[in-house]
């Protein structure tokens, strides 16, 4: 049977054991972080420093016209920020909104052939919204500058 | 006319609302006792609901006639949709779902209204003035920056659609029930406001009895935003055609941070309310909670996320949401400061109690949000840094959560099973050792029958039985009084099934979610008519395409016929739908529902003449979102068992 505990001896305990809890947590959690973060890169900064094979990140830009094959299951195409491309291969099945000019992004890693293997391919949701990354790597690339291409064209006619 | 109107009503409640946050503040001032504040708050607060309600049945009005001189309506609705997605298209927007928001709060603030007169006039005036506040920052919010009444002048002829996949029955319910939860929590936030404001006045000298108050709140929006969170997840499980049931997204992780601290919170105010302690945790965490349920809409409706729910992408709205939320919390905190040596002291405890294991449970519950938060927030603050843009998945919340969920799960039980001040654990020993060997040898069977990639699921395996084995005992206990009338149940008392339920809610929950990720199978297939395919010891046959008309849509349906298995003889049809008003594709799974697990398939793009399928089977998935709705049983016991009390 655990001895009785004065008030003041409890709240220390609280306290140290809270403390040291929480220490444990962030401990936890910034291993996790370090082990589990994923970069996303534009085509333009990989042009300009390519990535090592292998290295987990994220690519995205605009589906290149023109540039969707497909072999069975597997389809390739090309990413673009219009001012550099990088070509991905992706296995499975792409996602509704995956379409020739709309905003993507792929989720894997480089094989030594400098083709992007994708495990995942994610798509807008909606067709006025471009993921953030996206735009960004476009807006940076300068040679984009048109934001909201689905509606406003619509709303346009 | 009719959005004139509500529009005008919408400008009459601010100023309303603007009055029922300051008069009482004057009227307590002029008579400290509060009679004339709560009488007059009480009154606004009516109004306030009524003139809101007017305001939303405008704009509900305006969808289902298809008013296409509103922009909102023009930009999310279409004449040529069913009438309930018409309907669920008013918060199917952003202007539509924050007036929604703004329904709800005025709403609980009623409610508080009818019941003010349980407690001291001084206490109820200043929640409600808190709620008069709180109404006047998202009142002006909606009238400045989302006005619901805009005008498209001239009217267009048709509209552009409400986006196809949110045309989805239970997306139509998972706003309103999210919005009843985090907005309930603002019920918790003005209780302790109105504690703080009125610290050292109680006749006892007990400064506690606003936990008793607090608590049927606290359990309303809990049990709201169990079932939101459980019927978006759900949704996200058979409308995206991904095949997942949670993915770590931002916005999900938006709405887990504030039902963790809310459960934290609905624990912590029990021990504030019997054992007159943790009084100053249980007030921070009513603040805390609601300050997450602010950043939560923050997050949503900001745009600062790539997300399903990114509605908006205006940057002006997300400031004046982040001015409400730093406003609001800071206001809070610094009140907290102030008026925290007001308090009376906590009363002290021993380790070996309930009100222990509940401080611990409230550590790892605290714990698991702050991960949470950092996951979320890590990659906006790189990326705010300029230090890069990056993502933060499932594999850093699994790799968090597994080492925690698992000594938290085998804590639970252990809390109703002992007493208040000071446990026993040696009277329970022969239970808790059959429980524990019972619960191992479960999981050892199941992983040697199906495998397990690791000891840690094995260690999350008996943590979840022993979970349920617990919450089985503590019903036992509870309900070995009433053995004699076991067969009237209804007449049982709820408090007896509350706690059981909702632990052992937790604990099938996790086996679901165990079983699922642990077992699921998968296959992706390009296939001619005619073919078969395996999965999960099951012969499918695809049988081909054809092309029908819904009422809104075209649609691609595939036919696969189960050659196997209990199904034999019966189909499956996935669908691929085009809607030509918005102009977009979605994937409708066909699923197969058992319990013991789900059959899901989908059906894709054309690849060199054959259909990309994509199956899945997803063994006990179904037991996640049962567990989740025992929860949530389990929380309306506990309400039950608060009402009845107070009748």
């Amino acid at each position: 049977m655990m001895a009785k505990l004065t008030p003041k001896q409890t709240r220390l305990a609280a306290l140290i054991g809270g403390f040291a809890f929480l220490a444990l947590a962030a401990g936890l959690a910034l291993t996790a972080l370090e082990d589990n973060i994923v970069f996303f890169r534009s085509p333009s900064e990989l042009a300009a420093n390519p990535a090592t094979p292998g290295e987990a990140m994220r690519v995205g830009g605009l589906v290149q016209e023109g540039s969707v094959a497909r072999d069975g299951l597997r389809a390739t195409f090309a990413v673009t920020d219009l001012a550099h491309t990088i070509k991905v291969s992706y296995e499975g099945m792409l996602p509704d909104l995956f379409r020739e000019g709309q905003g993507v992004v792929a989720e894997g890693r480089f094989n030594g052939a400098g083709l992007f293997i994708a495990d995942t391919v994610l798509a807008k949701h909606d067709e006025t919204y471009m993921p953030p990354e996206v735009a960004e790597a476009l807006e940076k690339s300068g040679k984009y500058n048109q934001p909201h291409p689905g509606k406003s064209q619509e709303r346009a006619q | 006319m009719i959005a004139e109107l509500g529009h005008f009503v919408l400008v009459l409640a601010l100023v309303v609302a603007l009055a029922q946050a300051l008069l009482p503040l004057y009227l307590l001032r002029r008579e400290p006792s509060g009679g004339l504040a709560v009488a007059f708050a009480a009154r606004a607060s009516y109004l306030q609901v009524t003139l809101i309600g007017l305001s939303f049945a405008a704009l509900t009005y305006a969808f289902v006639r298809s008013d296409f001189s509103l922009m909102v309506v023009f930009a999310n609705s279409h004449a040529a949709k069913p009438m309930i997605y018409k309907i669920a298209g008013v918060w199917g927007n952003h202007e539509g779902s924050m007036l929604l928001w703004t329904l709800i709060l005025a709403a609980y603030g009623a409610a508080f209204a009818s019941t003010a007169k349980n407690m001291p006039a001084r206490f109820s005036s200043f929640v409600m003035a808190t709620q008069g506040l709180l109404g006047s920052a998202f009142l002006s919010f909606l009238l400045f920056t989302s006005n619901p009444f805009a005008r498209l002048l001239p009217a267009p002829f048709a509209g552009q659609g409400l986006t196809p996949i949110l045309q989805d029955p239970a997306l139509a319910a998972h706003p309103p029930l999210l919005y009843a939860g985090y907005v309930g929590f603002s019920m918790s936030f003005a209780f302790a406001i109105a504690a703080l404001a009125t610290a050292g006045e109680a006749a006892d000298g007990r400064d506690n009895a606003w936990a008793r108050w607090m608590r049927p709140w606290i359990l309303t929006a809990w049990i709201f935003l169990t079932l939101g969170i459980a019927l978006g997840s759900y949704w996200a499980y058979y409308e995206l055609g991904w095949g997942g049931f949670w993915f770590w997204d931002p916005v999900e992780n938006a709405s887990l941070m504030p039902w963790l601290a809310g459960t934290a919170l609905l624990h912590s105010a029990l021990v504030a309310e019997t054992r007159d302690t943790l009084k100053r945790w249980t007030l921070l965490l009513a603040i805390v909670t609601f300050a997450l349920s602010l950043s939560g809409t923050f997050l949503v409706r900001s745009g600062v996320l790539t997300s399903v729910h990114a509605f908006a992408n205006d940057p002006e709205r997300g400031i004046y949401i982040l001015a409400i939320l730093v406003g609001f919390t800071a206001g809070a905190l610094a009140l907290y400061a102030y008026r925290l040596p007001k308090l009376t002291p906590d009363g002290t405890f021993q380790p070996i109690s309930r009100e222990g294991l509940l401080l611990t449970n409230n550590i790892f519950l605290a714990t698991a949000t702050v991960t949470v938060f950092v996951g979320t927030i890590y990659p906006l603050v790189l990326d705010g840094l300029g230090l890069g843009k990056i993502s933060v998945g499932a594999p850093y919340f699994n790799a968090v959560f597994a080492p925690l969920a698992v000594p938290f799960a085998l804590l639970v039980p252990l809390g109703p099973l002992l007493n208040w001040r000071q446990g026993q654990l040696a009277p329970l020993k022969p239970w808790l050792g059959m429980g524990a060997v019972a619960a191992l040898l479960l999981s050892l069977i199941l992983v040697l029958l199906r495998g397990a990639a690791s000891i840690m699921v094995l260690a999350l395996f008996t943590a979840s039985f022993w979970l349920v084995l617990g919450a089985g005992l503590d019903l036992g206990r509870k309900l070995a009084p009433h053995r004699a009338k076991l067969w009237r149940f209804w007449r049982l008392p709820s408090t007896a099934f509350a706690a059981p339920l909702a632990h052992g809610g937790l604990g099938v929950l996790m086996l679901g979610i165990l079983a699922a990720t642990q077992w699921r199978e998968e296959i992706v297939v390009a296939a001619s008519p005619g073919q078969e395919i395996d999965i999960a010891s099951i012969t499918l046959r695809y049988d081909g395409l054809r092309e029908i008309d819904g009422p809104n849509y075209r649609s691609e349906q595939a036919r696969l016929s189960y050659l196997t298995g209990p199904h034999a003889g019966s189909h499956l049809f996935p669908e691929r739908r085009f809607y030509e008003a918005e102009r977009s594709q979605t994937t409708e799974a066909a699923i197969t529902t058992d319990l013991t697990g789900h059959l899901y398939a989908v059906v894709g793009e054309t690849a060199n003449d054959k259909r990309v399928l994509r199956i899945w089977y997803h063994p006990y998935v179904a037991f996640i979102w049962l567990g989740a709705v025992l929860m949530a049983a389990g929380g309306g016991f506990g309400l039950r068992t608060r009402l009845r009390r107070r009748a």
